[in-house]
């Protein structure tokens, strides 16, 4: 069977991708003042890995990005346990956050907040659930 | 086995906060604890009162026996598929669910406990799991979705999501009897908690579904997830609709009197030993929520202490059926004969289990079936209380079917049973049945955690002003 040459998706992919990435990241980072967080940033990151899935393959892919995404589910959980159990150190009530304002040279005044790294264990929770989901059914015959 | 080390190391510390906490909320009151800071009504509470503090210990004694259970039980192919993680998310679940104070919250505990028990059922992949988690997922998928519906009504009423509030708010309105929309409500939460919690007609999917999984996550099943439905409708029905009992009370009685004769009559049909013991769930469901709805400090007494005692003995029961089930290679009573010449341990620990269930004096059953009888009577509700009575003769008939059967007779031999490690799996059932033989002896030292128990129950004001804190 001759192999299909899909030069033109394989081509704007490589475009495509890192603007489907940037968006989700910024989607994630804005959360907390604008629609958006951990749950949709994660899902659409998940969407461009899947759209890199379609494009090759399951081991191409594999071999581009080497993550074991059952790990990163587990990483994104001690995440957020981490976060919320991090409160009782200063003893508040588990799942207290704490947030400060700090001035960055070129970036101005940012607000840290302990509910983003919360929300990033969402994030990678996310990403591996949906990428662990679609490879099993994917790579199962 | 670095999961094994790690399970026993998390189950053994769980076990010994669990204690450390009954000890605490005995000593110094209901305990709360405003998750995130935020004051009670409008963050998440959780909240630890005797009741739902000695619950978790049980818990997490069962959960710590099944355990030691499952390492010679599991095989290595589960185990490998996550079989040690899936088992404490199931934990995880169940404790939340007793200790939230908030319904919602108590929703998401559900789930939690649900997911894993839909993968520990399927965990193995054999025919028999398959289909039945296809029952299991259809049945619990619908009734999550009447829990949360329910959740979304109660919330439309009374504008709160915190049970102490809630219960407060309801108290507002219902100075002249409660508004009729709170009684549907009330209803509709016995149909969704019913449907977990396996009472009368809602029980028709659990004697397939439990017949499918392993020994000790039979066990797990059979101990924890009914119990948890069980606690929902006892918290549900004693904290926010107790203002109008004429309607809602009587039909949570005449159910749970439903579900004993439901039970009954399946625990004497089947020559099945799983079938036996999993028809005696819906019997004792039947008879702690009986000692609810009759709602006297004597019956709501009983129905925990039996609640507790039903915890130990059913997943005692179920680790000794997998015993003999793992023994003979089958669970049809007819082809079992003369097991006590050879495993006399098995056999007469299976005696005991078998009295203690049908509540003989000394053992733990009797004093819980007691106090929900003498509440019966006090309530003036006769044929409950009489059936209650009717029902430990038929029980003790089922189960000693299975002693009769089983353990006396012809002695046979069975293929492969010499590979079985009876010694190993007889070391949790054996405690099991000693800690509810204590239970049962020892019921005078523990009567004032019972009874403090009952006392949250029968007055709601005290789990409010806990909460609330006014």
């Amino acid at each position: 069977m001759m192999k299909i040459n899909n030069i033109i998706l394989e081509t704007s992919i490589k475009v495509l991708l890192f603007i489907i990435v940037l968006y989700s990241v910024y989607i994630f980072t804005a959360g907390h003042y604008y629609p958006g967080g951990g749950f949709i940033g994660g899902l659409m990151t998940a969407g461009a890995l899947v759209l890199l899935l379609i494009t090759y393959d399951i081991k191409t892919v594999a071999k581009i990005l080497p993550f074991n995404y059952r790990i990163l589910t587990a990483i994104g959980l001690l995440f957020a346990i981490g976060t919320s159990a991090g409160s009782i150190l200063f003893n508040v009530p588990f799942l207290t956050h704490a947030f400060t304002h700090v001035d960055v040279p070129i970036l101005g005044e940012l607000s840290l907040h302990t509910a983003t790294l919360f929300d990033l264990g969402v994030y990678f929770v996310v990403v591996g659930v949906t990428m662990t989901i679609i490879q099993t059914i994917g790579e199962d015959e | 086995m670095a999961q094994r080390v790690t399970a026993v190391f998390s189950s053994i510390a769980t076990l010994i906060v669990s204690f450390l906490n009954v000890q605490k909320v005995k000593n110094a009151g209901i305990q709360t604890l405003n998750i995130s800071s935020w004051d009670a009504p409008f963050g998440i509470t959780l909240v630890s009162d005797m009741f739902s503090a000695i619950l978790v210990f049980t818990t997490s004694l069962i959960a710590f026996l099944c355990l030691l259970y499952s390492f010679k039980a599991i095989g290595e192919a589960r185990e490998k598929y996550y079989y040690y993680p899936v088992f404490h998310f199931l934990l995880v679940g169940v404790n939340g669910a007793f200790t939230t104070g908030d319904i919602f919250n108590l929703f998401v505990f559900f789930e939690v406990m649900l997911m894993s028990s839909y993968v520990l059922l399927v965990l193995g992949g054999t025919k028999i799991q398959l289909r039945e988690s296809i029952k299991y997922l259809l049945v619990n998928i619908i009734s999550s979705a009447l829990f949360v519906i329910a959740v979304a009504y109660l919330y439309s009423v009374v504008g709160t999501l915190n049970m102490a509030h809630i219960s407060a708010r309801i108290s507002e309105v219902s100075t002249n009897g409660m508004p009729g929309i709170l009684t549907v409500i009330a209803v509709l939460f016995l149909i969704v908690f019913g449907i977990k919690g396996a009472i009368f007609p809602l029980y028709f999917w659990m004697p397939g579904s439990y017949y499918a999984p392993p020994a000790p996550v039979l066990a797990l099943f059979g101990a924890l997830l009914t119990k948890v439905g069980v606690y929902s409708i006892t918290r549900t029905y004693t904290l926010f609709f107790y203002h109008d009992r004429d309607f809602t009370f009587q039909l949570l009685s005449i159910l749970a009197i439903l579900s004993v004769v439901a039970g009954v009559i399946g625990a004497i049909a089947y020559w099945d030993v799983k079938k036996i013991i999993i028809y005696n769930i819906i019997v004792a469901i039947g008879v702690i929520l009986y000692g609810v709805s009759v709602m006297n400090p004597t019956a709501i007494t009983g129905s925990v202490y039996y609640l507790i005692h039903d915890m130990l003995i059913k997943a005692a029961l179920f680790l000794l059926v997998g015993v003999i089930v793992a023994i003979t290679g089958t669970s049809n009573l007819k082809q079992i004969s003369g097991l006590i010449t050879r495993y006399p341990g098995l056999g007469w620990t299976f005696f005991i289990a078998a009295l203690s269930l049908a509540g003989i004096p000394p053992l733990s059953g009797f004093v819980g079936k007691l106090l929900i009888v003498q509440g019966g009577a006090a309530g003036e509700s006769y044929i409950g209380a009489g059936l209650v009575l009717m029902s430990s003769l038929l029980v003790l008939f089922s189960v000693m079917k299975i002693f009769i059967h089983g353990f006396w007779g012809q002695t046979r031999f069975y293929k492969g049973e010499d590979k079985v490690p009876v010694k190993w799996l007889l070391i949790s059932p054996v405690i099991l049945v000693v800690m509810s033989a204590l239970f049962g002896v020892g019921s005078e030292s523990f009567l004032p955690y019972i009874s403090q128990a009952a006392e949250t129950l029968t007055d709601p004001r005290i789990y409010i002003e806990a909460v609330l804190k006014e």
